[in-house]
C-alpha cells in the first residue's frame, strides 16, 4: 500500500496550495472534525470503541486468559448491573421524609448501587478534562495540559479547602471553586497567551507547564512545602479539606466514598459547553476560529483574543475537575498522587472519543470511568483477572482509541469498503475531481 | 577625516567578544562565591555581575543584540546566586558544589535526554512531530531488561530495546504518514500504548516482586586509568570521565554522527529538506514517504536507547514508568537547542546538571530543590516564545503531507 486509497470520497477536497503554504498540505483540527461529522454520526466513535476493545481483547487472549470472562468481570465491578436488578424499592423525595415507589434499589447495602456511585464520580472528573481538552479543540488549539491545569485547581482548591475553617458552608465552597477554576483558567492562558503574542505552539508550551505544575505540586505537598501534612510532618500528603468546605453529597453514605455534588455541576457543565459553542458569540467566534483563523481574521474576528480565551475556558474546566475532585471526595492530595494521577491526560481520550461535543464528551466519559473503575483493585476479582495486568489493559485500550481516531482515514475507509458492498449494483458515483 | 563604515572598535575587540566575556564575568561572579575559590566577602559578585552587565548593555547598543541579552542576563543571575552562595555556610557548599561528582551526575543524568534529543531531532527534521518519545524510550527501558534477563547478555538486550523502539515508531510512522493522523493524537495514543504494554508485559513476566537483581548490565567500560596520571587535573578528569558508562560514550559517538548526518551528508540534506518543504523535495524526486518512515524509525530506534541506558546502564531493573518524563525533557532539550544535535546535547547538559544540582541540594534546602528540577521547563518555555533568541522548529514540523 503506497497511499490512501484514492476512492475515499470522505476526504475534504484540498485546494491548490497557494504559494509554498505548508498549511495547505493537510486536514486542519477542524476539517477534520467536519469529515467525521459528514461520516455519519456515531458510527466512527463507535465503531474505534469496538476495535479498540477487540484488539484488548486479543492481547488479553493471547496471554491466557478468557477475554469474554475479563470484560464480564471488569463490567461487573462497574456498578453498572444495577441497572437491571428492578425490584420494589422506595426512594426518599428529596429535603422531605416522605417516601415514593422506585424500581432499584438505592439503599446503602447496595453494593451495586456503591460501584456505581464510585463510578460515577470518576465520570465527574472525566467529563471536566474532557471538556477542557475540547473546548480548546474547537478553537483549533491541541490543550495536551489538562494534567498541569487539573494539579494548579487541586492545588488552590486544597489551599483554600483545608484553611478559611471560620467560614460558612456555601460562601467557603464557592471561593473555593471560583478561585480554583480561575487559577486553572490563568495556568492555561499562559499558554494561549504565548500562541497568540508570539506564536509558540500550544502543545509545547502546555507540556511545559503540565511538568511545571508537576514539580510544583511535589513541592507544596513535600515534606516542609506549605500546604503540606502540620499534624504529622514526615508526611508528604496536605491536610484535609476542613468539613465547611466539602461538597453536599447527592447520593450514597458520606463516610465512605459517595456521589457529590460535583456530578450535577459536571452535567451543567456540558449543558453550559454546549450552549456557548453553539448560542453565543463567544462561541461562533470560537469555532470560526477553529475552522480557519485566516478567514476569521479577515472577518474581523481577534484570534489572538479567542486563542486566550479559549485556553482560559479550558483551564477552567480542568480546574474545576481538580478541585471538585479535592472538595467533593479525595480531601487530599500528596506527592504520590501527583507523580501517579493521569486523570487530566484520560480528558483527552474522553474528548477525541466524544468528538468534541457535549454529548459524546458525557458519554465517552462514562465509558472510560466505566474501564477505569472496574479494572481497579477494589473491584476486579484477582482470579478472574489480575488488576495491575486490567489496569495497563485499560491504558492501552485507550491508546488504541486515540490510534484509530487519529487514523480516521483507516475507519471512514473500511466503513466505505462496506458500504460499498451493499451497495454494490447500483451506478458508481462520480469521482472526485481535482486533486486527487 | 574619513567615515568609519564598520561598528567602532575598543581594543580591537568586537561587539560580540565583549558580550561573550561579559557573559563569562557574569558566570565568574557565581563562581567565585564557590569552591574552589569560595570568596566570603559579599561584593565579589556585586562587583563582577555589574562589570558583566555593562559589557552586556555595552555591546547590546551595539548590535550584538542576543549575545548581549545573555550577558545582562548571566550578570543578573550571576549577582544574585553569588550572593546566595555567599551567605551559606562553607560546610554546605562544600557537599553540594562538589563538582566531580557534579559533572559526573551531569553526564549520567544528560544521557537518556540526549539519546531522545536526538531521536526526536531525525523525526522532527523529517516534518513528523514525536511526542511518543517518551513511549519508545519506556518501551526501550522494558525491553532492554527483558532482552537482557531472558537472553542472559545486556548486548541482546540493547537490540531488543532498538528492535521495540523502532517498531513502536513504526505504528507512528505509519498513522501520521500514511494515513496522515494528526502527529500529536499518535503521539499521545504511542505514550499511552507504552504504558500499557510495557506495564501488562512487567506484571506478566516479572509479577509484583519485579525484576530480579542479577540483570547483565551494561559495563562502565571504558575505564580510563589513565587520566588519574595527569599532572593537575588528574584526579577530576578520572572522576568525571574516568568510569563512564558505555552507553555514555555511544551517546557522544552518536552526537556526532548526527550531526554529520544532518548537515553534512546529502542523507541530511534530504531529512531536511522533507521536514521544510515536502513539495518541493518530492519534485525533486525525494521519497517524502521513505524518508519519513526511515527518520521515525530511528528515532524511535535511538529514544530506546536512551530507555536501555536508564534500565540496564544506570539503574540495573525496570519499574512501572520508570522514564518519568524523561521523553518530554528531551523533546523539551530538542526545542532549547534550536533542533540541531550540539543545541540540544547543550541543552541536555544543561538540564541534566540542574537534576544534578537538584539532587545535591536536597541537603540543605530540603524538599524545596524540587522545584529546581523544574527549571527545564521552564527555561523551554522561554526558548519557545522567543524572550532571549526564538526556537524556530522545521516548517513543515506537525503536517502530514499528501502525495498529488
Amino acid at each position: 500500500m503506497t497511499d490512501v486509497p484514492p476512492d475515499l470520497d470522505l476526504e475534504p477536497r484540498e485546494p491548490e496550495p497557494l504559494a509554498a503554504s505548508p498549511t495547505a498540505y493537510a486536514p486542519s483540527v477542524a476539517e477534520r472534525l467536519a469529515i467525521l461529522q459528514r461520516a455519519g454520526g456515531v458510527i466512527v466513535p463507535v465503531m474505534t470503541a469496538i476495535f479498540a476493545f477487540l484488539m484488548g481483547g486479543i492481547v488479553v487472549a493471547a496471554t491466557g486468559h478468557n477475554p469474554l470472562k475479563v470484560y464480564k468481570g471488569i463490567i461487573s465491578g462497574t456498578g453498572l448491573p444495577w441497572f437491571v436488578h428492578f425490584g420494589h424499592h422506595h426512594i426518599d423525595i428529596p429535603f422531605t421524609h416522605h417516601q415514593v415507589f422506585f424500581w432499584w434499589d438505592t439503599s446503602v447495602a447496595n453494593n451495586d448501587a456503591y460501584n456505581l456511585q464510585q463510578m460515577l464520580i470518576i465520570a465527574t472528573t472525566l467529563t471536566f478534562t474532557g471538556l477542557a481538552v475540547a473546548f480548546a479543540f474547537r478553537c483549533g488549539l491541541f490543550n495536551i495540559g489538562g494534567q498541569g491545569q487539573y494539579l494548579i485547581g487541586v492545588i488552590t482548591g486544597l489551599w483554600i479547602g483545608t484553611k478559611f475553617s471560620g467560614m460558612g458552608h456555601l460562601p467557603h465552597i464557592l471561593f473555593a471553586v471560583v478561585v480554583a477554576s480561575l487559577a486553572g483558567a490563568l495556568w492555561a492562558a499562559i499558554a494561549g497567551f504565548l500562541k497568540a503574542t508570539t506564536g509558540a505552539h500550544e502543545v509545547i508550551s502546555t507540556i511545559m507547564l503540565n511538568w511545571i505544575a508537576y514539580w510544583i505540586g511535589s513541592w507544596v505537598f513535600g515534606q516542609g512545602g506549605p500546604l503540606q501534612n502540620s499534624f504529622n510532618k514526615s508526611l508528604p500528603v496536605s491536610n484535609d479539606v476542613v468539613p465547611s468546605a466539602k461538597l453536599w453529597v447527592i447520593w450514597g453514605n458520606p463516610a465512605l466514598q459517595a456521589l457529590h455534588i460535583g456530578f450535577l455541576v459536571a452535567l451543567a457543565a456540558l449543558v453550559a459547553f454546549w450552549f456557548t459553542l453553539n448560542r453565543t458569540t463567544l462561541g461562533y467566534e470560537v469555532r470560526a476560529v477553529g475552522f480557519n483563523p485566516e478567514a476569521a481574521r479577515y472577518g474581523g474576528i481577534s484570534v489572538a483574543k479567542n486563542y486566550v480565551v479559549a485556553m482560559a475556558v479550558a483551564g477552567m474546566f480542568a480546574g474545576l475537575a481538580g478541585v471538585m475532585d479535592m472538595l467533593g471526595y479525595q480531601y487530599r492530595f500528596g506527592v504520590l498522587d501527583v507523580q501517579t494521577s493521569q486523570i487530566g491526560f484520560i480528558g483527552i481520550a474522553v474528548a477525541l472519543l466524544g468528538r468534541n461535543k457535549a454529548i459524546g464528551i458525557g458519554l465517552s466519559a462514562l465509558l472510560f470511568a466505566s474501564l477505569l473503575y472496574g479494572t481497579s483493585t477494589r473491584t476486579l476479582d484477582p482470579s478472574v483477572f489480575p488488576p495491575t495486568l486490567a489496569s495497563n489493559l485499560t491504558w492501552m485500550i485507550q491508546a488504541l482509541v486515540l490510534l484509530f481516531i487519529g487514523a480516521d482515514v483507516l475507519i471512514l475507509y473500511v466503513w466505505n469498503a462496506r458500504r460499498k458492498v451493499l451497495r454494490a449494483p447500483r451506478a458508481p458515483r462520480p469521482q472526485p475531481t481535482g486533486s486527487s | 577625516m574619513v567615515a568609519r563604515a564598520e561598528t567602532p572598535r575598543w581594543t580591537g575587540l568586537g561587539a560580540r567578544q565583549i558580550a561573550v566575556g561579559g557573559i563569562l564575568l557574569g558566570c565568574f561572579a557565581f563562581l567565585v562565591a564557590l569552591p574552589p575559590i569560595t570568596a566570603r566577602a559579599q561584593w565579589w559578585p556585586p562587583l563582577l555581575g555589574i562589570l558583566a552587565i555593562g559589557a552586556g548593555i555595552w555591546s547590546l547598543t551595539r548590535g550584538a543584540r542576543r549575545p548581549g541579552w545573555f550577558a545582562i542576563a548571566a550578570g543578573i543571575l550571576g549577582v544574585g546566586l553569588g550572593i546566595l552562595a555567599t551567605q551559606a555556610s562553607s560546610g554546605n557548599l562544600d557537599y553540594v558544589v562538589n563538582w566531580a561528582p557534579l559533572f559526573s551526575a551531569m553526564f549520567v543524568f544528560a544521557t537518556p535526554l540526549t539519546y531522545a534529543a536526538l531521536g526526536g531531532m531525525f523525526s522532527e527534521r523529517s516534518g513528523v512531530v514525536n511526542i511518543g518519545l517518551e513511549g519508545m524510550m519506556l518501551t526501550g527501558a522494558f525491553f532492554a531488561v527483558l532482552g537482557a534477563d531472558k537472553l542472559g547478555n545486556w548486548f541482546f538486550g540493547i537490540v531488543c530495546a532498538i528492535i521495540a523502539g523502532g517498531l513502536l515508531a513504526l505504528i507512528h510512522a505509519f498513522v501520521s504518514i500514511h494515513l496522515r493522523a494528526d502527529q500529536i493524537v499518535s503521539g499521545t495514543a504511542i505514550n499511552f500504548l507504552a504504558l500499557g504494554v510495557t506495564g501488562y508485559f512487567f506484571y506478566k513476566v516479572y509479577g509484583e516482586q519485579g525484576t530480579p537483581g542479577s540483570i547483565s548490565q551494561v559495563p562502565d567500560r571504558p575505564r580510563l586509568g589513565f587520566l588519574s596520571h595527569i599532572p593537575w587535573a588528574g584526579h577530576f578528569l578520572y572522576e568525571v570521565f574516568g568510569t563512564l558508562n558505555l552507553l555514555i560514550w555511544f551517546a557522544f559517538l552518536m552526537l556526532i554522527v548526527s550531526h554529520i548526518v544532518v548537515f553534512r551528508t546529502p542523507i541530511g540534506l534530504r531529512i531536511r529538506a522533507v521536514g521544510e518543504h515536502p513539495r518541493a523535495a518530492d519534485t525533486v524526486g525525494i521519497s517524502v514517504y521513505g524518508v519519513r518512515y526511515a527518520a521515525v524509525v530511528l528515532s524511535g530506534m535511538l529514544a530506546a536507547l536512551g530507555g536501555a541506558y536508564l534500565s540496564i546502564g544506570f539503574v540495573g531493573s525496570f519499574n512501572e514508568n520508570m522514564t518519568a518524563g524523561r521523553g518530554f525533557i528531551g523533546l523539551a532539550a530538542l526545542i532549547f537547542g534550536n533542533w540541531r544535535p550540539f543545541g540540544a546535547f547543550a541543552a541536555a547538559l544543561l538540564f541534566g546538571f540542574s537534576t544534578a544540582l537538584a539532587f545535591r541540594l536536597g541537603q540543605p534546602w530540603g524538599n524545596a530543590a524540587v522545584l529546581f528540577q523544574a527549571l527545564p521547563y521552564v527555561l523551554t518555555l522561554i526558548a519557545v516564545a522567543g524572550v532571549i533568541g526564538r526556537s524556530i522548529p522545521p516548517a513543515a514540523s506537525g503536517r502530514p503531507y499528501r502525495k498529488q
